[in-house]
Protein backbone atom coordinates (compact mmCIF):
# COMPACT_ATOMS: atom_id res chain seq x y z
CA UNK A 1 0.00 0.00 0.00
CA UNK A 2 2.98 2.76 1.13
CA UNK A 3 4.76 1.18 -2.00
CA UNK A 4 1.38 2.18 -4.17
CA UNK A 5 1.55 5.18 -2.93
CA UNK A 6 5.37 6.03 -3.37
CA UNK A 7 4.70 4.66 -7.33
CA UNK A 8 2.27 7.07 -7.83
CA UNK A 9 3.35 9.86 -6.38
CA UNK A 10 6.89 9.92 -8.37
CA UNK A 11 4.68 9.05 -11.29
CA UNK A 12 2.67 11.88 -11.10
CA UNK A 13 6.12 14.21 -9.95
CA UNK A 14 7.50 12.63 -12.42
CA UNK A 15 8.29 15.87 -14.72
CA UNK A 16 9.72 17.43 -11.36
CA UNK A 17 12.05 14.68 -10.84
CA UNK A 18 13.55 14.80 -14.34
CA UNK A 19 14.02 18.46 -13.62
CA UNK A 20 15.55 17.89 -9.95
CA UNK A 21 18.14 14.71 -11.24
CA UNK A 22 18.77 17.04 -14.13
CA UNK A 23 19.79 19.98 -12.14
CA UNK A 24 22.06 18.35 -10.41
CA UNK A 25 24.09 17.53 -13.27
CA UNK A 26 23.90 20.98 -14.38
CA UNK A 27 25.14 22.21 -10.66
CA UNK A 28 28.22 20.09 -10.37
CA UNK A 29 29.55 20.35 -14.35
CA UNK A 30 28.88 24.15 -14.27
CA UNK A 31 30.47 24.57 -10.42
CA UNK A 32 33.02 22.31 -11.47
CA UNK A 33 35.24 24.62 -13.33
CA UNK A 34 35.36 27.78 -11.49
CA UNK A 35 38.81 28.49 -10.22
CA UNK A 36 39.80 28.44 -6.80
CA UNK A 37 40.51 32.38 -6.56
CA UNK A 38 36.54 32.95 -7.93
CA UNK A 39 35.07 30.60 -4.79
CA UNK A 40 34.00 33.61 -2.37
CA UNK A 41 31.81 35.17 -4.83
CA UNK A 42 30.70 31.77 -6.41
CA UNK A 43 29.62 30.79 -2.99
CA UNK A 44 28.27 34.38 -2.59
CA UNK A 45 26.59 34.29 -5.87
CA UNK A 46 25.26 30.54 -5.03
CA UNK A 47 24.07 31.84 -1.83
CA UNK A 48 21.86 34.90 -3.82
CA UNK A 49 20.24 32.36 -6.36
CA UNK A 50 18.69 30.37 -3.33
CA UNK A 51 16.98 33.47 -2.56
CA UNK A 52 14.34 31.88 -5.30
CA UNK A 53 12.56 30.40 -2.27
CA UNK A 54 10.90 34.07 -1.75
CA UNK A 55 8.61 32.59 -4.77
CA UNK A 56 7.34 30.56 -2.21
CA UNK A 57 6.93 33.00 0.37
CA UNK A 58 5.26 35.22 -1.80
CA UNK A 59 2.81 32.31 -3.03
CA UNK A 60 1.89 31.75 0.05
CA UNK A 61 0.42 35.28 0.51
CA UNK A 62 -1.42 34.85 -2.41
CA UNK A 63 -3.27 32.04 -1.27
CA UNK A 64 -3.85 33.53 2.00
CA UNK A 65 -7.12 34.99 2.40
CA UNK A 66 -6.91 38.61 2.71
CA UNK A 67 -8.58 38.75 6.52
CA UNK A 68 -6.15 36.73 8.52
CA UNK A 69 -3.92 39.49 9.43
CA UNK A 70 -1.65 37.07 11.50
CA UNK A 71 -0.74 34.85 8.68
CA UNK A 72 -0.40 37.76 6.14
CA UNK A 73 2.09 39.02 8.86
CA UNK A 74 4.41 36.14 9.21
CA UNK A 75 4.11 36.00 5.26
CA UNK A 76 5.85 39.38 5.38
CA UNK A 77 8.59 38.59 7.39
CA UNK A 78 9.15 35.36 4.95
CA UNK A 79 8.88 38.15 2.33
CA UNK A 80 11.20 40.15 4.20
CA UNK A 81 13.63 37.63 4.64
CA UNK A 82 13.67 35.78 1.26
CA UNK A 83 14.02 39.50 -0.16
CA UNK A 84 17.36 40.27 2.37
CA UNK A 85 18.65 36.49 1.12
CA UNK A 86 18.40 38.04 -3.02
CA UNK A 87 18.85 41.58 -2.74
CA UNK A 88 22.06 41.24 -0.56
CA UNK A 89 23.42 38.41 -1.65
CA UNK A 90 23.47 39.86 -5.29
CA UNK A 91 25.00 43.23 -4.19
CA UNK A 92 27.27 41.25 -1.85
CA UNK A 93 28.68 39.34 -5.09
CA UNK A 94 28.78 42.18 -7.35
CA UNK A 95 30.89 44.35 -4.85
CA UNK A 96 33.17 41.49 -4.47
CA UNK A 97 33.39 41.30 -8.56
CA UNK A 98 33.76 44.73 -9.01
CA UNK A 99 37.41 44.64 -8.23
CA UNK A 100 38.32 41.67 -10.21
CA UNK A 101 36.97 43.90 -13.25
CA UNK A 102 38.85 46.91 -12.00
CA UNK A 103 41.95 45.23 -12.16
CA UNK A 104 41.38 43.39 -15.02
CA UNK A 105 41.07 46.74 -17.14
CA UNK A 106 44.38 47.78 -15.65
CA UNK B 1 -2.40 31.54 -20.45
CA UNK B 2 -1.12 33.74 -17.82
CA UNK B 3 0.41 30.14 -16.46
CA UNK B 4 2.08 29.70 -19.85
CA UNK B 5 3.66 32.89 -19.79
CA UNK B 6 4.82 32.34 -16.12
CA UNK B 7 6.20 29.04 -17.15
CA UNK B 8 8.33 30.88 -19.49
CA UNK B 9 9.47 33.53 -17.56
CA UNK B 10 10.43 30.52 -14.55
CA UNK B 11 12.23 29.09 -17.91
CA UNK B 12 14.08 32.12 -18.81
CA UNK B 13 15.21 32.79 -14.99
CA UNK B 14 16.41 28.86 -14.43
CA UNK B 15 18.70 29.62 -17.88
CA UNK B 16 20.09 32.61 -16.33
CA UNK B 17 21.01 31.04 -13.20
CA UNK B 18 22.66 28.25 -15.18
CA UNK B 19 24.51 30.96 -17.37
CA UNK B 20 25.33 33.23 -14.79
CA UNK B 21 26.91 30.24 -11.90
CA UNK B 22 28.78 29.13 -15.89
CA UNK B 23 30.32 32.96 -16.27
CA UNK B 24 31.45 33.03 -11.98
CA UNK B 25 34.05 30.92 -13.88
CA UNK B 26 36.08 33.40 -15.22
CA UNK B 27 37.01 37.11 -14.01
CA UNK B 28 35.76 38.85 -16.79
CA UNK B 29 32.42 37.29 -17.18
CA UNK B 30 31.93 36.93 -13.57
CA UNK B 31 30.05 40.51 -12.92
CA UNK B 32 27.58 39.91 -16.01
CA UNK B 33 26.68 36.33 -14.06
CA UNK B 34 26.25 37.63 -11.31
CA UNK B 35 23.99 40.26 -13.18
CA UNK B 36 22.03 37.53 -15.41
CA UNK B 37 21.15 35.66 -12.86
CA UNK B 38 19.72 38.85 -10.85
CA UNK B 39 17.95 39.76 -13.90
CA UNK B 40 16.48 36.07 -14.02
CA UNK B 41 15.39 36.31 -10.25
CA UNK B 42 13.63 39.32 -10.48
CA UNK B 43 11.53 38.42 -13.38
CA UNK B 44 10.56 35.26 -11.79
CA UNK B 45 9.66 37.20 -9.07
CA UNK B 46 7.56 39.95 -10.83
CA UNK B 47 6.15 37.01 -12.79
CA UNK B 48 4.66 35.24 -9.50
CA UNK B 49 3.36 38.20 -8.04
CA UNK B 50 1.24 38.94 -11.32
CA UNK B 51 0.73 35.45 -12.88
CA UNK B 52 0.74 33.09 -10.56
CA UNK B 53 -2.36 31.06 -10.31
CA UNK B 54 -2.90 27.97 -7.65
CA UNK B 55 -3.53 24.95 -9.40
CA UNK B 56 -4.60 22.89 -5.82
CA UNK B 57 -8.41 23.69 -5.91
CA UNK B 58 -8.36 23.83 -1.75
CA UNK B 59 -5.67 26.72 -2.20
CA UNK B 60 -7.30 29.72 -3.59
CA UNK B 61 -5.32 32.41 -5.62
CA UNK B 62 -6.50 36.33 -4.67
CA UNK B 63 -4.73 39.44 -5.28
CA UNK B 64 -6.38 41.87 -3.07
CA UNK B 65 -4.66 45.35 -1.76
CA UNK B 66 -4.11 44.75 1.16
CA UNK B 67 -1.88 41.24 0.15
CA UNK B 68 -0.14 43.47 -2.56
CA UNK B 69 0.13 46.11 0.56
CA UNK B 70 2.07 43.20 2.41
CA UNK B 71 3.99 41.51 0.08
CA UNK B 72 5.38 45.22 -1.88
CA UNK B 73 6.29 46.30 1.57
CA UNK B 74 7.96 43.35 2.17
CA UNK B 75 9.98 43.40 -0.60
CA UNK B 76 10.86 46.81 -0.06
CA UNK B 77 11.72 46.56 3.42
CA UNK B 78 14.23 43.28 2.27
CA UNK B 79 15.56 45.37 -0.61
CA UNK B 80 16.33 48.29 1.37
CA UNK B 81 17.77 46.25 4.55
CA UNK B 82 20.16 43.95 2.35
CA UNK B 83 21.14 46.99 -0.15
CA UNK B 84 22.36 49.15 2.86
CA UNK B 85 24.41 46.39 4.65
CA UNK B 86 25.54 44.81 1.09
CA UNK B 87 26.87 48.14 0.10
CA UNK B 88 28.36 49.72 3.71
CA UNK B 89 29.59 45.83 4.97
CA UNK B 90 33.64 45.80 4.61
CA UNK B 91 35.48 43.65 2.83
CA UNK B 92 36.66 41.70 5.97
CA UNK B 93 33.36 41.26 6.69
CA UNK B 94 32.07 39.49 4.05
CA UNK B 95 32.29 35.69 5.12
CA UNK B 96 29.94 36.41 8.09
CA UNK B 97 27.65 38.26 5.96
CA UNK B 98 27.09 35.57 3.57
CA UNK B 99 26.48 33.15 6.66
CA UNK B 100 24.17 36.12 7.72
CA UNK B 101 22.23 36.28 4.21
CA UNK B 102 22.22 32.52 3.89
CA UNK B 103 20.06 32.17 7.36
CA UNK B 104 17.74 34.50 6.21
CA UNK B 105 17.34 32.44 3.09
CA UNK B 106 17.00 29.26 5.55
CA UNK B 107 14.51 31.03 7.92
CA UNK B 108 12.41 32.14 4.73
CA UNK B 109 12.22 28.34 3.90
CA UNK B 110 11.26 27.26 7.40
CA UNK B 111 8.57 29.99 7.65
CA UNK B 112 6.79 29.21 4.58
CA UNK B 113 6.81 25.47 5.74
CA UNK B 114 4.73 26.33 9.32
CA UNK B 115 2.63 28.58 7.19
CA UNK B 116 1.90 25.58 4.74
CA UNK B 117 1.63 22.85 7.14
CA UNK B 118 -1.93 23.41 8.25
CA UNK B 119 -3.82 23.20 5.01
CA UNK B 120 -1.81 20.47 3.34
CA UNK B 121 -2.54 18.19 6.20
CA UNK B 122 -3.90 14.72 4.97
CA UNK B 123 -2.00 15.05 2.41
CA UNK B 124 0.65 12.97 3.62
CA UNK B 125 3.30 13.26 0.22
CA UNK B 126 3.05 17.32 0.86
CA UNK B 127 3.48 17.15 4.29
CA UNK B 128 6.74 15.04 4.22
CA UNK B 129 7.81 17.71 1.57
CA UNK B 130 7.43 20.35 4.15
CA UNK B 131 8.54 18.72 6.99
CA UNK B 132 11.71 18.26 4.75
CA UNK B 133 11.89 21.92 4.52
CA UNK B 134 11.09 22.77 7.62
CA UNK B 135 13.73 20.68 9.04
CA UNK B 136 16.78 21.67 7.12
CA UNK B 137 15.69 25.27 6.66
CA UNK B 138 15.72 25.71 10.42
CA UNK B 139 18.86 23.81 10.56
CA UNK B 140 20.78 26.52 8.20
CA UNK B 141 18.93 29.22 10.06
CA UNK B 142 20.21 28.88 13.19
CA UNK B 143 23.83 27.09 11.84
CA UNK B 144 24.10 30.04 9.84
CA UNK B 145 23.23 32.59 13.02
CA UNK B 146 26.00 30.89 14.82
CA UNK B 147 28.96 30.21 12.16
CA UNK B 148 27.97 34.81 11.72
CA UNK B 149 28.47 35.10 15.26
CA UNK B 150 31.38 32.97 15.47
CA UNK B 151 33.04 34.83 12.33
CA UNK B 152 32.46 38.55 13.54
CA UNK B 153 33.74 37.29 17.17
CA UNK B 154 30.84 37.42 19.47
CA UNK B 155 31.12 33.96 19.90
CA UNK B 156 34.62 33.70 20.14
CA UNK B 157 35.31 29.72 21.96
CA UNK B 158 34.20 26.70 20.27
CA UNK B 159 31.78 25.27 23.03
CA UNK B 160 31.47 21.83 23.28
CA UNK B 161 29.21 19.67 25.60
CA UNK B 162 30.60 16.26 26.82
CA UNK B 163 29.63 13.27 24.75
CA UNK B 164 28.79 16.07 21.79
CA UNK B 165 28.51 14.12 19.05
CA UNK B 166 26.72 11.41 20.31
CA UNK B 167 24.35 14.08 21.75
CA UNK B 168 23.61 15.20 17.96
CA UNK B 169 23.22 12.53 16.44
CA UNK B 170 20.90 11.46 18.73
CA UNK B 171 19.57 14.81 18.35
CA UNK B 172 19.07 14.50 14.81
CA UNK B 173 17.66 11.06 15.00
CA UNK B 174 15.08 12.39 17.24
CA UNK B 175 13.77 15.50 15.30
CA UNK B 176 13.70 13.71 12.23
CA UNK B 177 12.01 10.61 13.76
CA UNK B 178 9.28 14.04 15.10
CA UNK B 179 8.78 14.83 11.57
CA UNK B 180 8.27 11.35 9.94
CA UNK B 181 5.64 10.40 13.03
CA UNK B 182 4.09 14.16 11.98
CA UNK B 183 4.35 12.90 8.35
CA UNK B 184 2.65 9.60 9.19
CA UNK B 185 0.43 10.07 11.94
CA UNK B 186 -1.64 13.04 9.72
CA UNK B 187 -2.10 14.99 13.00
CA UNK B 188 -3.00 18.52 12.96
CA UNK B 189 -0.92 19.28 16.11
CA UNK B 190 0.19 23.04 15.92
CA UNK B 191 2.30 22.25 19.07
CA UNK B 192 4.03 19.35 17.71
CA UNK B 193 4.66 20.85 14.70
CA UNK B 194 6.60 23.75 16.76
CA UNK B 195 8.06 21.37 18.26
CA UNK B 196 9.85 19.76 15.21
CA UNK B 197 10.62 23.39 14.49
CA UNK B 198 12.40 23.83 17.90
CA UNK B 199 14.41 20.66 17.75
CA UNK B 200 15.48 21.79 14.46
CA UNK B 201 16.79 24.82 15.37
CA UNK B 202 17.91 23.66 18.40
CA UNK B 203 20.28 20.85 16.14
CA UNK B 204 21.82 23.40 13.90
CA UNK B 205 23.18 25.15 17.34
CA UNK B 206 24.70 22.26 18.10
CA UNK B 207 26.24 21.57 15.11
CA UNK B 208 28.05 24.86 14.24
CA UNK B 209 28.36 25.95 17.85
CA UNK B 210 31.58 22.70 18.30
CA UNK B 211 33.13 23.42 14.77
CA UNK B 212 35.92 25.58 15.46
CA UNK B 213 39.38 26.53 13.36
CA UNK B 214 39.67 26.98 10.17
CA UNK B 215 36.80 24.69 9.32
CA UNK B 216 34.59 27.43 9.37
CA UNK B 217 34.00 28.16 5.27
CA UNK B 218 33.46 24.16 4.91
CA UNK B 219 30.36 25.13 7.62
CA UNK B 220 29.02 28.03 5.60
CA UNK B 221 29.75 26.21 2.24
CA UNK B 222 27.36 23.32 3.56
CA UNK B 223 24.77 25.23 4.99
CA UNK B 224 24.74 27.35 1.86
CA UNK B 225 23.84 23.88 0.00
CA UNK B 226 21.26 23.47 3.07
CA UNK B 227 19.55 26.15 2.03
CA UNK B 228 19.48 25.30 -1.67
CA UNK B 229 17.87 22.07 -0.58
CA UNK B 230 15.35 23.50 1.23
CA UNK B 231 14.22 25.97 -1.63
CA UNK B 232 14.46 23.07 -3.79
CA UNK B 233 11.83 21.36 -1.35
CA UNK B 234 9.40 24.63 -1.48
CA UNK B 235 9.84 23.95 -5.15
CA UNK B 236 8.52 20.49 -4.87
CA UNK B 237 5.63 21.55 -2.55
CA UNK B 238 4.19 24.24 -5.15
CA UNK B 239 5.23 22.30 -8.28
CA UNK B 240 7.49 25.37 -9.31
CA UNK B 241 10.37 24.67 -11.32
CA UNK B 242 12.38 27.25 -11.09
CA UNK B 243 12.38 27.17 -7.35
CA UNK B 244 13.35 23.57 -7.95
CA UNK B 245 16.30 24.19 -10.64
CA UNK B 246 17.47 26.97 -8.32
CA UNK B 247 17.82 25.03 -4.90
CA UNK B 248 19.42 22.06 -6.52
CA UNK B 249 21.68 23.94 -8.27
CA UNK B 250 22.55 25.79 -5.38
CA UNK B 251 22.62 22.04 -3.49
CA UNK B 252 25.13 20.79 -5.88
CA UNK B 253 26.94 23.26 -6.13
CA UNK B 254 27.36 23.92 -2.52
CA UNK B 255 27.80 19.93 -1.68
CA UNK B 256 31.02 20.35 -4.63
CA UNK B 257 32.48 23.36 -2.95
CA UNK B 258 32.28 21.92 0.24
CA UNK B 259 34.34 18.84 -0.74
CA UNK B 260 36.64 21.24 -2.73
CA UNK B 261 37.67 23.04 0.30
CA UNK B 262 37.73 20.01 2.22
CA UNK B 263 40.42 18.64 -0.34
CA UNK B 264 42.34 22.02 -0.09
CA UNK B 265 42.78 21.37 3.60
CA UNK B 266 42.93 17.54 3.02
CA UNK B 267 40.79 16.98 5.74
CA UNK B 268 37.58 14.51 4.93
CA UNK B 269 34.16 16.19 5.26
CA UNK B 270 33.19 13.50 8.61
CA UNK B 271 36.07 14.86 10.19
CA UNK B 272 35.05 18.60 9.83
CA UNK B 273 30.89 17.55 10.95
CA UNK B 274 32.07 15.39 13.92
CA UNK B 275 34.24 17.64 14.82
CA UNK B 276 38.09 15.40 15.10
CA UNK B 277 39.97 19.21 14.44
CA UNK B 278 38.38 20.81 17.61
CA UNK B 279 38.96 17.79 20.07
CA UNK B 280 42.61 16.93 18.60
CA UNK B 281 42.93 20.97 19.29
CA UNK B 282 42.23 20.69 22.44
CA UNK B 283 44.79 17.87 23.12
CA UNK B 284 47.87 19.57 20.97
CA UNK B 285 47.38 23.15 23.21
CA UNK B 286 47.02 21.26 26.77
CA UNK B 287 50.66 19.53 25.36
CA UNK B 288 51.94 22.63 23.85
CA UNK B 289 55.59 20.82 22.96
CA UNK B 290 57.37 23.41 21.02
CA UNK B 291 60.09 25.22 22.61
CA UNK B 292 62.90 27.77 21.85
CA UNK B 293 63.38 31.14 21.12
CA UNK B 294 62.20 33.89 18.83
CA UNK B 295 63.47 36.47 17.53
CA UNK B 296 62.69 39.92 17.15
CA UNK B 297 63.60 42.34 14.25
CA UNK B 298 63.63 46.19 13.87
CA UNK B 299 61.56 47.66 10.93
CA UNK B 300 64.22 49.51 9.43
CA UNK B 301 66.60 45.87 9.50
CA UNK B 302 63.48 44.63 7.77
CA UNK B 303 63.58 46.98 5.30
CA UNK B 304 66.92 46.39 4.35
CA UNK B 305 66.69 42.98 3.92
CA UNK B 306 63.71 43.87 1.57
CA UNK B 307 65.57 46.85 -0.58
CA UNK B 308 68.95 44.16 -0.78
CA UNK B 309 66.68 40.97 -1.75
CA UNK B 310 65.83 39.58 -5.44
CA UNK B 311 62.70 38.15 -4.64
CA UNK B 312 59.93 38.29 -2.07
CA UNK B 313 57.05 36.75 -1.48
CA UNK B 314 54.32 37.60 0.40
CA UNK B 315 51.57 35.21 2.64
CA UNK B 316 48.88 37.03 3.20
CA UNK B 317 46.52 35.69 6.18
CA UNK B 318 43.20 36.42 8.03
CA UNK B 319 45.40 39.42 10.25
CA UNK B 320 45.69 40.99 7.21
CA UNK B 321 42.10 41.57 6.73
CA UNK B 322 41.67 42.48 10.18
CA UNK B 323 43.64 45.49 10.06
CA UNK B 324 43.03 46.62 6.67
CA UNK B 325 46.16 46.42 5.76
CA UNK B 326 45.29 45.16 1.71
CA UNK B 327 46.12 48.88 0.23
CA UNK B 328 49.71 49.90 2.09
CA UNK B 329 50.72 46.12 1.08
CA UNK B 330 50.07 46.55 -2.64
CA UNK B 331 52.25 50.11 -2.04
CA UNK B 332 54.94 47.99 -0.44
CA UNK B 333 54.68 45.32 -3.13
CA UNK B 334 54.75 48.68 -5.79
CA UNK B 335 57.89 50.22 -4.00
CA UNK B 336 59.97 47.02 -3.98
CA UNK B 337 59.30 46.42 -7.40
CA UNK B 338 60.31 49.68 -8.50
CA UNK B 339 63.70 48.89 -6.95
CA UNK B 340 63.84 45.43 -9.17
CA UNK B 341 62.29 43.28 -6.11
CA UNK B 342 60.79 40.41 -7.97
CA UNK B 343 57.74 40.29 -5.49
CA UNK B 344 54.76 37.85 -5.36
CA UNK B 345 51.52 36.68 -2.70
CA UNK B 346 51.38 33.38 -1.98
CA UNK B 347 47.84 32.37 -1.60
CA UNK B 348 46.75 29.36 0.13
CA UNK B 349 43.64 27.82 -0.33
CA UNK B 350 42.26 28.50 2.95
CA UNK B 351 44.16 31.63 3.81
CA UNK B 352 41.74 33.75 5.29
CA UNK B 353 37.84 32.92 6.27
CA UNK B 354 37.00 31.76 2.83
CA UNK B 355 38.25 29.93 -0.40
CA UNK B 356 39.56 32.98 -2.56
CA UNK B 357 38.96 35.45 0.47
CA UNK B 358 42.58 37.20 0.00
CA UNK B 359 42.16 37.06 -3.44
CA UNK B 360 39.16 39.43 -3.53
CA UNK B 361 40.70 41.65 -0.64
CA UNK B 362 43.82 41.95 -2.73
CA UNK B 363 41.61 42.73 -6.05
CA UNK B 364 40.29 45.51 -3.96
CA UNK B 365 43.58 47.39 -3.92
CA UNK B 366 44.26 46.53 -7.18
CA UNK B 367 47.16 44.11 -6.99
CA UNK B 368 47.72 42.38 -9.93
CA UNK B 369 46.34 39.35 -10.84
CA UNK B 370 49.51 37.53 -12.07
CA UNK B 371 50.95 38.40 -8.94
CA UNK B 372 48.54 35.95 -6.63
CA UNK B 373 50.19 32.40 -7.01
CA UNK B 374 48.51 29.35 -5.85
CA UNK B 375 50.36 27.07 -3.45
CA UNK B 376 50.84 24.11 -6.06
CA UNK B 377 52.90 26.83 -8.25
CA UNK B 378 54.46 28.70 -5.82
CA UNK B 379 55.88 26.28 -3.42
CA UNK B 380 58.79 25.29 -5.66
CA UNK B 381 60.11 28.57 -5.79
CA UNK B 382 60.47 29.27 -2.19
CA UNK B 383 63.85 27.73 -2.24
CA UNK B 384 65.48 30.84 -4.34
CA UNK B 385 63.52 33.56 -2.48
CA UNK B 386 65.43 35.81 -0.60
CA UNK B 387 62.47 36.80 1.96
CA UNK B 388 59.16 35.76 2.87
CA UNK B 389 57.11 38.01 4.84
CA UNK B 390 54.00 36.32 5.95
CA UNK B 391 51.58 38.70 7.37
CA UNK B 392 48.91 37.76 9.45
CA UNK B 393 48.83 34.16 8.61
CA UNK B 394 49.71 31.37 10.64
CA UNK B 395 48.04 27.95 10.19
CA UNK B 396 48.35 28.10 6.38
CA UNK B 397 52.65 27.93 7.41
CA UNK B 398 52.56 25.96 10.20
CA UNK B 399 55.35 23.18 9.19
CA UNK B 400 53.73 20.76 11.94
CA UNK B 401 51.15 19.90 9.45
CA UNK B 402 53.86 18.04 7.60
CA UNK B 403 56.02 16.75 10.46
CA UNK B 404 53.79 16.49 13.49
CA UNK B 405 51.01 13.36 13.22
CA UNK B 406 49.68 14.43 16.30
CA UNK B 407 48.81 17.74 15.50
CA UNK B 408 45.20 18.80 14.50
CA UNK B 409 46.17 19.80 11.54
CA UNK B 410 48.31 17.41 10.07
CA UNK B 411 48.09 16.29 6.46
CA UNK B 412 46.97 19.62 5.24
CA UNK B 413 49.01 20.96 2.54
CA UNK B 414 50.99 24.18 3.63
CA UNK B 415 53.23 26.72 1.97
CA UNK B 416 56.53 25.58 2.68
CA UNK B 417 58.53 28.98 3.90
CA UNK B 418 60.66 27.43 5.67
CA UNK B 419 62.58 26.94 2.32
CA UNK B 420 63.49 30.78 1.50
CA UNK B 421 66.39 32.51 3.45
CA UNK B 422 64.72 34.36 5.49
CA UNK B 423 61.43 34.63 7.00
CA UNK B 424 59.92 37.46 8.30
CA UNK B 425 56.79 37.00 10.61
CA UNK B 426 54.12 40.24 11.17
CA UNK B 427 52.09 38.86 14.03
CA UNK B 428 50.16 41.24 16.35
CA UNK B 429 51.37 38.89 19.29
CA UNK B 430 52.60 35.31 19.63
CA UNK B 431 49.05 33.93 20.58
CA UNK B 432 48.30 31.11 18.77
CA UNK B 433 45.86 31.16 15.01
CA UNK B 434 42.29 30.46 14.96
CA UNK B 435 42.76 26.83 15.17
CA UNK B 436 44.58 27.16 18.62
CA UNK B 437 47.64 25.10 18.17
CA UNK B 438 51.42 26.47 18.42
CA UNK B 439 53.44 27.10 15.33
CA UNK B 440 57.01 25.96 15.58
CA UNK B 441 57.62 28.11 12.49
CA UNK B 442 58.27 31.01 14.68
CA UNK B 443 61.30 29.53 16.55
CA UNK B 444 63.08 28.34 13.07
CA UNK B 445 66.67 30.24 13.60
CA UNK B 446 65.65 31.99 9.98
CA UNK B 447 62.80 33.58 11.11
CA UNK B 448 62.35 36.79 12.39
CA UNK B 449 59.04 38.34 14.21
CA UNK B 450 57.99 41.51 13.38
CA UNK B 451 55.53 42.11 16.25
CA UNK B 452 52.64 44.43 15.86
CA UNK B 453 49.29 45.65 14.04
CA UNK B 454 49.59 45.05 10.25
CA UNK B 455 48.71 48.19 8.60
CA UNK B 456 50.73 49.99 11.49
CA UNK B 457 53.91 48.18 10.91
CA UNK B 458 53.34 47.65 6.71
CA UNK B 459 52.71 51.38 6.46
CA UNK B 460 56.30 52.25 8.87
CA UNK B 461 58.09 50.15 6.51
CA UNK B 462 57.11 51.70 3.52
CA UNK B 463 58.12 54.95 4.94
CA UNK B 464 61.60 53.48 5.52
CA UNK B 465 61.87 52.29 2.26
CA UNK B 466 61.03 55.20 1.05
CA UNK B 467 64.27 56.80 2.94
CA UNK B 468 66.23 54.40 1.31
Amino acid sequence: MEINNLIAFLGENMQMIYILILSVFVGVEVIGKVPSVLHTPLMSGANAIHGVVIIGSIIVMLNTPADNIGLLTLGFIAVVLGTLNVVGGFVVTDRMLEMFKKKEKK
Amino acid sequence: MNQYILEIIYLIASVTFVIGLKMLSGPQTARSGNLWAAFGMTIAIAGTIYLYNSNDPSAVTTREPIKMAFIFGGIAVGTIIGWMTAKRVKMTAMPELVSLFNGMGGACAALISLLEFHHNVGQSERIAVIMAGLIIGSVSFSGSIIAFLKLNGTLSKSLRLPHYNKINTLLMIVTVLAGVYLTASNSDSFGFLILVFALSLLYGVLFVVPIGGADMPVVISLLNSFTGLAAAFGGFLYGNQVMLTGGILVGSAGTLLTVAMCKAMNRPLFNVIFGAFGESAAVATGKSGVTGSIKDISISDTAVLMNYSKKVIIVPGYGLAVAQAQHVIHELEQLLEERGVDVKYAIHPVAGRMPGHMNVLLAESNVDYSKLSEMEEINPEFSNTDVVVVVGANDVVNPAAKTDPSSPIYGMPILDVENSKHIIVNKRSMSAGYAGIDNELFYNPKTSMLFGDAKDVLTKLVAELKTM
